[in-house]
C-alpha cells in the first residue's frame, strides 16, 4: 500500500522530524519505532516517562440525559452509576455475546459522555452507536477534530504536573477538563502500558505545541506503537482483533471482572445488553476455552497464530498475542486454551517453526502493574 | 581479512583461510530488524542455498536467515544463544552466525561484492 492512501495524525510531521520508523496501522502512517528503538523504548516508559500519539483511535461525545441509559443498552457495564469525572473499561458486545470492540467511557457530567475506541473499529463503532441509540441521545465523531496523547511512566505525574498541577490530586481512571498551555484538554489518568501515566485528549490544532513541550522534559521520550504492544503485553491487557473479536465472549477473554456487578445476572440491572443470555449461560455452565497468560520456557518468542498441544501433539489452543518482554526479560504471550488446560502452572506446549515450545499457563500482569490508587 | 560478500537478503559473508566461509547478517539488515532477542541458529548438517537455515527474532517479528549457497554447517555461534544483542552490537563480527563449507568453492566470489550491496541497499533506501 502506497502511504498517500494512509490517513496522518496531527502528529505525523514530529514523527518524521523525531526520525521514526513509519508503518501502516489501521489505516493511519504510525511511527512503530523511533531511533532509540523498541527495547531501550520500552525500559524508557517503565523507568521515566514516554509519550505516545495514539491519535488514530476514536473520540466520540455522546450528549442527552438518556446517553448513559442508552450506552447501556449496548455495554454489560454500569454507565449510569458511572461517577461525573470517572472513566470505566466497557466493551460493546453483539447478539452472540461476543466483543465488537472495547472502550473507555468517561462521565464528563452535564450529560456528556466520552468514549476511546479502537482506530481500527471505529467507522464501524459510531455507525453501531447511530444504529442503535442515535435517537436517545447526540452522537458526535471527534475522529478529525481531536488527537490523542498518552503520557506513561512513573515521571508522568510529575511531568504532566508542570503544565497542571492538579493532575496529582487525580487518581486511576479519573477524568477531568484541564487547562494545558492554556488548551482545554480532557486528562484521564489511566492508559495502556501498566505504569502510572495519563491519556489527554487535545483539540487537533494544538496537540504539536503540547506533543514538542512534553518532550521537551527531560523524563520524556516518544514511544512508538512496537514498545506500546510489549509494555501492554506485559501488563496482561488485551488487543483489540487480537486477543479478543466478535467471536470470543467476555467469559472467554477472561473479562468477566469487567462486566459490572450490576449489570450481571443477579444484578439490580441484570442483562439488557446483547448477548446477555449467552455471556450469562457460559458464565453458569462454564466455557470450553480462555484467555490465559502463557510464559515460554525457552528463550525462543512464541507470536500470535501458533497452536499450542498438550503432550499427545493434540491442538488445544492457539496464541494470540506473543513477544519478547523487556521489562520481563523474557519471552511472554497470551492465548486461548482449552479449559482443561487453563489451571497456573499447567505445562503445554507451542509449535514454532515445526518444533515443541513449553509454555507454563501463568499469572497477569507478567510485570506488576502500577497504577495510582489511594 | 578477505573481501566479503553479500546477497541480497542481507547476509554477508567472508572466505576464511581454510576454505570455510563465515555467515552473518549485515549492519543494514540488523538495523531494520531492531532489537534481536533470539536467534534460531542451524543445525550442523548440509543445507541447499535458499533453505530457512537459521531464524533471527526482534522485538518485532521473526526473519528467515537463508543458506546463501549449497553447503554444509560446520560451526555455530553458541554466543547468540544467550547473548542474542550482538547481532546488534556487531553485525559484522562478534554477532556473527555460522561458519559453512560450500559445496562449490567458487561460488562466493559470485555474489554481490561491497559496491554491488551499497547500490542495493540504496536503491531500497529510494523504493
Amino acid at each position: 500500500m502506497s502511504t498517500e492512501t494512509l490517513l496522518k495524525t496531527p502528529l505525523h510531521a514530529l514523527h518524521l522530524e523525531l526520525g521514526a520508523r513509519m508503518v501502516p496501522f489501521a489505516g493511519y502512517d504510525m511511527p512503530v519505532q523511533y531511533p532509540l528503538g523498541v527495547m531501550k523504548e520500552h525500559l524508557h516508559t517503565r523507568e521515566q516517562a514516554g509519550l505516545f500519539d495514539v491519535s488514530h483511535m476514536g473520540q466520540i461525545r455522546l450528549t442527552g440525559a438518556n446517553a448513559a441509559k442508552a450506552l447501556e443498552t449496548l455495554v454489560p457495564v454500569d454507565i449510569i452509576d458511572l461517577p461525573v469525572g470517572m472513566q470505566r473499561y466497557a466493551m460493546f458486545t453483539n447478539e452472540q455475546g461476543g466483543i465488537l470492540d472495547d472502550l473507555m467511557v468517561a462521565n464528563l457530567g452535564n450529560d456528556e459522555l466520552f468514549l476511546v475506541v479502537n482506530a481500527a473499529c471505529k467507522d464501524q463503532d459510531l455507525a453501531h452507536l447511530r444504529q442503535h441509540i442515535g435517537e436517545h441521545c447526540q452522537i458526535e465523531p471527534l475522529f478529525e477534530e481531536r488527537a490523542l496523547l498518552a503520557l506513561q511512566g512513573p515521571a508522568a505525574v510529575k511531568v504532566l504536573a508542570r503544565l497542571a498541577p492538579e493532575v496529582t490530586k487525580m487518581t486511576f481512571m479519573q477524568f477531568a477538563p484541564l487547562r494545558l498551555l492554556g488548551v482545554e484538554c480532557y486528562v484521564s489518568r489511566s492508559g495502556y502500558t501498566g505504569e502510572d501515566g495519563f491519556e489527554i485528549s487535545v483539540p487537533a490544532a494544538n496537540a504539536e505545541s503540547l506533543a514538542r513541550s512534553l518532550l521537551a522534559e527531560t523524563e520524556v521520550a516518544a514511544i512508538g506503537l512496537g514498545a506500546r504492544d510489549s509494555l501492554r503485553l506485559e501488563a496482561g491487557l488485551c488487543l483489540y482483533g487480537h486477543d479478543m473479536n466478535s467471536e470470543t465472549t467476555p467469559i472467554e477473554a477472561s473479562l468477566l471482572w469487567a462486566i459490572s456487578k450490576v449489570r450481571r445476572a443477579d444484578g439490580a440491572r441484570a442483562g439488557g445488553f446483547p448477548g446477555a443470555d449467552r455471556i450469562f449461560t457460559q458464565q453458569q455452565t462454564g466455557i470450553s476455552r480462555k484467555r490465559v497468560g502463557l510464559l515460554p520456557q525457552e528463550r525462543t518468542p512464541v507470536r500470535e497464530g501458533a497452536e499450542i498441544v498438550d503432550d499427545h501433539g493434540t491442538v488445544i489452543g492457539t496464541v494470540c498475542s506473543g513477544g519478547f518482554g523487556p521489562s520481563l526479560g523474557g519471552p511472554l504471550a497470551m492465548g486461548y486454551l482449552d479449559t482443561a488446560f487453563t489451571a497456573l502452572d499447567s505445562e503445554v506446549s507451542a509449535l514454532v517453526r515445526g518444533k515443541k515450545v513449553p509454555l507454563r499457563v501463568s499469572k497477569m500482569p507478567f510485570v506488576p502493574q502500577r497504577y495510582y490508587r489511594v | 581479512m578477505s573481501e566479503l560478500r553479500f546477497t541480497e537478503d542481507h547476509e554477508w559473508l567472508r572466505a576464511e583461510a581454510d576454505g570455510s566461509v563465515t555467515v552473518g547478517i549485515t549492519a543494514f539488515a540488523q538495523n531494520a530488524l531492531g532489537d534481536v532477542v533470539f536467534v534460531q541458529l542451524p543445525e550442523l548438517q548440509a543445507y541447499d542455498q535458499g533453505a530457512e537455515a537459521s531464524t533471527v527474532e526482534s522485538v518485532k517479528a521473526a526473519s528467515g536467515v537463508y543458506m546463501p549457497l549449497t553447503g554444509e554447517v560446520l560451526a555455530v555461534n553458541d554466543k547468540l544463544s544467550d547473548s542474542p544483542e550482538l547481532v546488534n552490537e556487531d553485525p559484522m563480527g562478534e554477532g556473527w552466525f555460522f561458519r559453512f563449507k560450500p559445496a562449490d568453492a567458487d561460488a562466493v566470489a559470485k555474489l554481490l561484492d561491497q559496491d554491488a550491496y551499497d547500490r542495493l541497499i540504496k536503491a531500497n533506501a529510494q523504493a
